[in-house]
C-alpha cells in the first residue's frame, strides 16, 4: 500500500528543509443552520523545500480546502500548519497562490495585474511594470500586456495569474487546478512551461489536480486523497522519473506506465471504498 | 452603416411625432365628419403648435433671457450631483466596511429613502431660503441614496477569490481600498450615473418649480401660471435637449473610466 511508504520518505529530512508541514489537520465547516461538515481529517503532509508535490483526489474531497489552510486563508479546526519550521499565524507570507477560480483584477490590464504584487511591496511603479512585462514574456504573453482579463482566453488568464504570483518570488507555490479548464494540448504546453520555470528556480510546489497522468508527469511526489467527507490522504508515491522532463514525451516511457498502473491499481480500491463510505447514510 | 441607420430611425421618430403634432394643431377636421363643428384634433390652445414652440425657443436664446435660467439650473444640478455623489461614496464605503454601523442604520436608511422628496421641498425652502441651495438640497437627497446603495453594493460584491488573491499578493487594508474596493465600487456607481445625474436635474427643476425666482423649472411654472402653453412646451423642449447633452457627457466620462469592462458585443 502507498500509505506504508509515507514514513521512510521523510525519515532522513532535516526539519528546516520542510517548506510546509501539515500535521493532524482537521477542517470542519459550520453551516448557517449550525450543521457541521468535516471536509478533511487527520491529514499529515510535508513538502520539502524545492519539492514538487501533486495532490490528486476526487472532486469535493478537500484539496482546495487544504491549500487554503496552507495559505493561511483558513484556520484548521485541529492540527498545525508549519512553514519552514515556524507555526503559521495569519496569512502565509512565503506562499504564492494560484486560485482555482478567476482571481485576476478585472479592472487592471495584464501588465498591471502582474505588477501589482511588486507595487504594493514598495517597488517603483515604472520598474514594477518593466519587470511585469518581462514576466509576461516568460509566460508567452508579451503581445497581450495591455489587454484586460475579459479580453484574454481562459488559458491566457491562467498564465497571467502564474506571472502575477511568481513575480513576487514566493518560496512556496500553491496551485489549484491551474490547467483545469484547458484542453489536453494546452495543458501539456502549460505543464512544460511550468516545469521550465520551476527548473530555473526550484520552489516548494503544492499542485492540485484531478488528472493522475498530469500529476505523475509533473511531480516529485504524488499524494492521493480519498473521497470526502472527512477525507484523508490514502497514499503517496515518489516519482523517480528523470528531470528535466517533457510532459508529452514522458507519457510514452515504460517507467511512466508502470507508475501509473501501480498507483491506479492501489488507488482504485481506495477510491471505490471512499465513494461507498460517502454514500452510506451517516 | 449600422450607426447611420440607427440615427436615421431615431430622427424619423422625431419627425413623425412633430408632423402629427403640426398637422393636428394647424389643420382643422372639416365639419360634419366627426362632429357638427370644424375643429383642430390637437387644439392649439392646449397643445400650442411646433412652429410656435420653436419660434419661442429660438427667441429666448436669441435675446439671451434663457441663458441665465439654464445657467442656474445647470449650477444646481452640478452641485447636487457632486455633493450627493461625494456623500454617497463616503458613507457607502464607510457602511460597507463597518458592518455594525450598517446594521444599526439600516432601517433609518430605508425609511429616509422611501420618503417622497417632494414633501421635503417646502422644508428646504424654509431652511435654506428660495435661492439655489434649497434646490441643491433636494437634488442631493435624491442623488445621495442612488450612489450610496450602489457603492455599498459594489464594495460588498467584490469576488471573495479576488479579495483573497489581493491579500495573498501582500495588499494592506489601504491597498485593498485603492486597488480592489474602489474600482469595484466605481463600476457600480457608474452603472447608476445616468440615473444619478437625471435625478440631480429632477431635484433642481422640481425645486425651482415649487418656489424660486430663476431656473428652467421657474420658467415653466411662470408660463403655466398664465396659461402660456407655448412657453411650457418651450421650457420642456429646452429641458429635454439639456438632458440629452448632459447624458452624452456622462456617457463619454463613463467610457473613459471603465475601459476594462466587457462590452455588450464582447469586443472592443
Ligand atoms: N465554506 C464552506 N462551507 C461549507 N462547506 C464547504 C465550504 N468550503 C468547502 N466546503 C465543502 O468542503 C468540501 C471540500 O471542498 P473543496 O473545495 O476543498 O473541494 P476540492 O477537493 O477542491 O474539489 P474540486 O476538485 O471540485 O475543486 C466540499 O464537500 C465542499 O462542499
Ligand atoms: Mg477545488
Amino acid at each position: 500500500m502507498g500509505g506504508a511508504s509515507v514514513a521512510p520518505l521523510h525519515a532522513g529530512e532535516a526539519r528546516h528543509s520542510r517548506a510546509v508541514a501539515l500535521s493532524g489537520i482537521r477542517i470542519t465547516f459550520t453551516g448557517r443552520g449550525g450543521e457541521q461538515f468535516t471536509a478533511v481529517e487527520g491529514v499529515d503532509l510535508h513538502v520539502a523545500d524545492g519539492e514538487f508535490v501533486a495532490i490528486v483526489g476526487p472532486t469535493g474531497c478537500g484539496k482546495s480546502t487544504l491549500l487554503n489552510a496552507t495559505a493561511g486563508l483558513l484556520v484548521p479546526s485541529a492540527g498545525t500548519v508549519a512553514i519552514f519550521g515556524e507555526p503559521l499565524s495569519g496569512l502565509n507570507r512565503r506562499a504564492g497562490y494560484l486560485f482555482q477560480a478567476e482571481a485576476l483584477f478585472p479592472w487592471k490590464s495584464a501588465v498591471d495585474n502582474v505588477a501589482i504584487g511588486l507595487e504594493v511591496a514598495g517597488t517603483d511603479p515604472g520598474e514594477a511594470r518593466a519587470r511585469a512585462r518581462d514576466w509576461l514574456g516568460r509566460v508567452g504573453l508579451s503581445a497581450f500586456a495591455e489587454r484586460y482579463p475579459h479580453q484574454l482566453s481562459g488559458g491566457q488568464r491562467k498564465r497571467v495569474g502564474l506571472a502575477q504570483v511568481l513575480i513576487r518570488d514566493p518560496k512556496i507555490l500553491l496551485m489549484d487546478e491551474p490547467f483545469g479548464p484547458l484542453d489536453a494540448q494546452t495543458r501539456q504546453i502549460m505543464g512544460n512551461m511550468l516545469l521550465d520555470l520551476w527548473n530555473a528556480e526550484r520552489k516548494a510546489v503544492m499542485f492540485v489536480t484531478h488528472d493522475l497522468e498530469e500529476a505523475i508527469a509533473l511531480a516529485d511526489r504524488v499524494v492521493i486523497m480519498g473521497a470526502g467527507p472527512a477525507s484523508r490522504i490514502i497514499g503517496e508515491w515518489r516519482i523517480g522519473l528523470p528531470r528535466p522532463r517533457d510532459i508529452s514525451e514522458i507519457r510514452m516511457e515504460p517507467a511512466f506506465h508502470a507508475l501509473h498502473r501501480e498507483i491506479w491499481s492501489a488507488l482504485r480500491d481506495e477510491v471505490v471504498k471512499g465513494y461507498r463510505q460517502a454514500e452510506e447514510p451517516a | 452603416m449600422k450607426r447611420a441607420r440607427l440615427l436615421f430611425l431615431q430622427v424619423l421618430v422625431a419627425v413623425v411625432l412633430i408632423a402629427v403634432w403640426h398637422f393636428g394643431s394647424t389643420v382643422k377636421v372639416p365639419a360634419g365628419i366627426v362632429s357638427q363643428k370644424a375643429f383642430y384634433p390637437l387644439d392649439p390652445f392646449f397643445f400650442s403648435t411646433p412652429l410656435a414652440v420653436f419660434q419661442r425657443t429660438w427667441r429666448d436664446f436669441y435675446t439671451g433671457v434663457i441663458w441665465y435660467h439654464l445657467g442656474i439650473t445647470l449650477l444646481e444640478t452640478a452641485l447636487a450631483f457632486v455633493i450627493g455623489a461625494a456623500g454617497g461614496v463616503l458613507v457607502g464605503f464607510w457602511f460597507a466596511r463597518k458592518q455594525m454601523l450598517a446594521a444599526v442604520f439600516d432601517p433609518y436608511v430605508k425609511m429616509a429613502n422611501a420618503l417622497p422628496r417632494v414633501v421635503l421641498a417646502p422644508i428646504f425652502a424654509l431652511w435654506l431660503g428660495l435661492g439655489i441651495w434649497s434646490k441643491v438640497a433636494l437634488g442631493v437627497t435624491l442623488v445621495f441614496f442612488i450612489v450610496f446603495f450602489n457603492v455599498y453594493q459594489g464594495v460588498k460584491e467584490v469576488s471573495p477569490t479576488v479579495l483573497a488573491n489581493a491579500r495573498m499578493l501582500g495588499m494592506s487594508e489601504r491597498h485593498l481600498m485603492r486597488h480592489v474596493y474602489w474600482p469595484s465600487a466605481l463600476t457600480w456607481m457608474f452603472s447608476s450615473l445616468h440615473t444619478a445625474v437625471g435625478f440631480a436635474l429632477v431635484g433642481a427643476v422640481v425645486g425651482e418649480y415649487l418656489g424660486s425666482a430663476a431656473g428652467l423649472g421657474y420658467r415653466i411654472h411662470q408660463a403655466e401660471g398664465v396659461f402660456d402653453v407655448t412657453g411650457v412646451f418651450s421650457g420642456m423642449l429646452v429641458l429635454a435637449v439639456f438632458v440629452i447633452l448632459i447624458d452624452a457627457v456622462v456617457t463619454a466620462v463613463e467610457n473613459r473610466l471603465t475601459v476594462w469592462r466587457p462590452t455588450a458585443a464582447g469586443q472592443s
